[in-house]
């Protein structure tokens, strides 16, 4: 299990380094950046550039320099300083600004995740073994209502239906009082009372999908004969589910947790933006329209970081319940 | 080997089955899988049951488990199972198992603990993901009013009783570390594990090469003589039932055609059938001598399952075949002689 583990760490190495380079080349990739844009806006407006601020933040961040050096220079302050740079359009550090965002964000998918386990996985494992029956159909039926309608449209939906019925005003994460608070148990409360909503939303995809993919493999589980060995030996239908054909079924699920933080933010921007949520995926958004460099190459880095971590935990967790991985036995079952 | 006639009186039968019908309902018909067989298993008694691939020799077991996957049901039938108890060892308790709802409560205290199966392929038996070990105490700690730790003890001498190498280590292996062999000794052992009654073994070796075979056949005998328990014995080979079996039943299209001991079968068989299976045993003899170039088989082919044949079901294959008769009426199970009974026209 430790070499498992220590393989598993030194594959990620060169990963993290190709994903640097990537999200370095995705930001440099539209031409101009930031600061020219920025420059020339003020300009056409017909106001003063303080050419030794400009002048600066050139120096130090090797705008003027070939490429190489200007992605030495960034990925060298992150490793080094731990500073991200500087986001322009903000006018304060990347590390400010994405701090918070990025705790919501966590926030919500660990919610988000728990909602979705919590409803699919036992209506999976029912359909499973109630197929072709009224039950199964029904919720394959929502299920597939669930991956068909977009989130942005149900958000619009819920929130008008809120609105109009009960008189809520369902945007946000916070009510205006707490907004701007420091974080407090009262603003914490405050949050649950308003979270399920994107919770919901969010979670309805993949609440259908989980069904989906449950009762899948548990039909495939069923069928085989360990299932029916068990039940000779006298055990009961329940305890012969969750013992058999679900301990083996859900290890497809374990390996797909490392990827819900990136789907959440990647999967969620519209959703967070009708619902005017301060989570990182709107940031993110904003960052890339506007070519505010450093803080969307910053995002696409940290979120692909935490998508392979994610995916370092997943594959953990994944050998610690399925002991072929772990003896790295590759026989079919 | 105690052969039906001699001695046994009736207190002496742990299982009898009167009239079962095992049916799946499909879509395109019904498919008669059981189809009235009669049987009956004493104590401590060995019955094989023989018979082509889909004759319903599984389906006759899987019933008694009350494992019959869906849709197949029980239609029609009694499954008696006479319970015997420690204390009073003359009184019975007798139990109709196919009454029971298939997650009844009662059926599960006996499924695995006083009636239990080991299955055709060793490879698929076993959960990959939990340890041999857990498998096999679940039963224990499921049957017996035992501790974690006990069950642990007890599930480890069983698999030094099936000759498991190394059991304590063995105890704690995952399935996919073991041999095939070694992994039917373990399912062997996880059937044993609360002593039973009743074995029921469905084609134990089929899957094993022929050494490991013969190694599990032993064992089985021996743990049989050792447990003072029945095995109703489903194979169609009949190699393995001349080594294994006091009784056999010959099943043909969910129905007993022949049911006599192991030795009538071989020495006097009557119904055309089960000399069609025994005559395609290759000889060796003829072999060395030449005069013979095909292996010799049954005319035909087993029917389709959905056909209902009028008469006897065998008698498009049967060489001994009767117009008139054997295509009109269906021929009852007759009592030639004390314990051989034959389905067959040839015998009104």
């Amino acid at each position: 299990m430790t070499v498992y583990i220590l393989q598993r760490v030194m594959r990620m190495i060169p990963l993290l380094f190709l994903l640097s380079l990537i999200a370095f080349l995705i930001i440099q990739l539209p031409p101009g950046d930031y600061l020219t844009e920025h420059i020339n806006a003020l300009r056409a407006s017909g106001r003063d550039v303080d050419e030794a601020e400009v002048e600066r933040l050139m120096k130090q961040y090797a705008l003027d320099r070939p490429m190489h050096i200007q992605y030495l220079t960034w990925i060298q302050n992150i490793l080094l300083k731990g500073s991200f740079g500087q986001s322009f359009q903000w006018g304060r550090p990347v590390n400010e600004v994405i701090g918070d965002k990025m705790a919501l964000t966590f926030l919500l998918a660990i919610f988000t995740t728990v909602f979705v386990w919590a409803v699919s996985v036992p209506i999976g494992i029912y359909v499973s073994v109630r197929q072709y029956t009224f039950t199964d159909y029904l919720f394959t039926m929502i299920g597939f209502v669930g991956l068909a309608v977009p989130g942005f449209l149900l958000a619009m939906v819920v929130m008008y239906f809120s609105f109009a019925w009960f008189g809520l005003k369902v945007g946000g994460l916070f009510s205006p009082a707490y907004e701007l608070e420091p974080w407090s148990i009262g603003k914490f409360q405050n949050m649950l009372t308003r979270i399920w909503v994107p919770v919901l939303i969010l979670g309805i995809g993949g609440t259908a999908h989980i069904i989906r993919v449950m009762r899948a493999t548990m039909l495939d589980e069923l069928r085989k004969q360990y299932v029916t060995v068990a039940r000779s030996k006298g055990l009961s239908e329940f305890a012969v589910l969750m013992n058999y054909p679900v301990r083996i079924a859900i290890n497809p699920l374990i390996s797909s947790l490392g990827f819900l933080l990136p789907w959440i933010i990647s999967g969620g921007t519209v959703v967070e933006i009708v619902l005017n949520l301060p989570t990182a995926a709107v940031v993110l958004y904003r960052s890339l329209l506007s070519q505010d460099m450093f803080l969307a190459g910053s995002f696409i880095l940290l979120v692909g970081t935490l998508a392979l971590v994610g995916s370092l935990l997943a594959d953990i967790a994944l050998a610690a319940v399925d002991p072929r991985i772990r003896f790295g036995s590759v026989e079919e079952f | 080997m105690a052969s039906v006639e001699n001695g046994a009186g009736p207190q002496d039968i742990l299982l009898e089955i009167k009239g079962l019908k095992t049916h799946f309902a499909l879509d395109e018909g019904t498919v008669r899988a059981v189809d009235g067989v009669d049987l009956e298993v004493r104590r401590k008694q060995v019955v094989g049951v023989v018979g082509e691939s889909g004759c319903g020799k599984s389906m006759t077991a899987m019933s008694i488990m009350r494992l019959i996957p869906p849709p197949g049901q029980i239609v029609d039938g009694e499954i008696r199972f006479h319970r015997p108890f420690d204390e009073r060892p003359d009184a019975k308790d007798i139990v109709d198992l196919a009454q029971f709802e298939s997650n009844d409560r009662q059926l599960r205290d006996i499924r695995g603990n006083q009636i239990s199966m080991v299955f055709q392929e060793p490879m698929t038996a076993l959960s990959p993901v939990r340890t041999v070990g857990k498998q096999i105490a679940e039963a224990i700690l499921l049957h017996q009013d035992v501790n974690k730790s006990e069950a642990r003890d007890i599930s480890i001498e069983t698999l030094a009783r099936v000759k498991m190498p190394n059991p304590e280590q063995r105890f704690d292996d995952y399935p996919f570390q073991l041999s095939g062999g070694m992994r039917q000794r373990a399912v062997i052992a996880m059937a044993l594990a609360c002593r039973p009654q009743l074995l029921i073994a469905d084609e134990p070796t089929t899957a094993l090469d022929v050494t490991t075979e013969a190694q599990i056949l032993d064992l089985m005998r021996e743990l049989q003589a050792e447990y003072d328990m029945a095995i109703l014995y489903i194979t169609h080979n009949l190699g393995v039932v001349a080594e294994m079996a006091e009784e056999v039943v010959v099943m043909y299209l969910g129905k007993v055609v022949e049911r006599c001991d192991v030795d009538s079968i071989f020495y006097n068989p009557k119904h055309p059938y089960t000399r069609g299976l025994l005559n395609s045993i290759p000889r060796l003899e003829d072999v060395l001598q030449d005069n013979r170039e095909k292996l010799n088989a049954i005319e035909g082919m087993v029917p389709s399952s959905f056909q209902r044949l009028s008469g006897c079901a065998f008698h498009p294959r049967c060489p001994d075949f009767m117009p008139g008769v054997c295509d009109e009426a269906e021929p009852q199970l007759i009592q030639l002689e004390e314990g051989h009974a034959v389905r067959c026209h040839l015998y009104t």
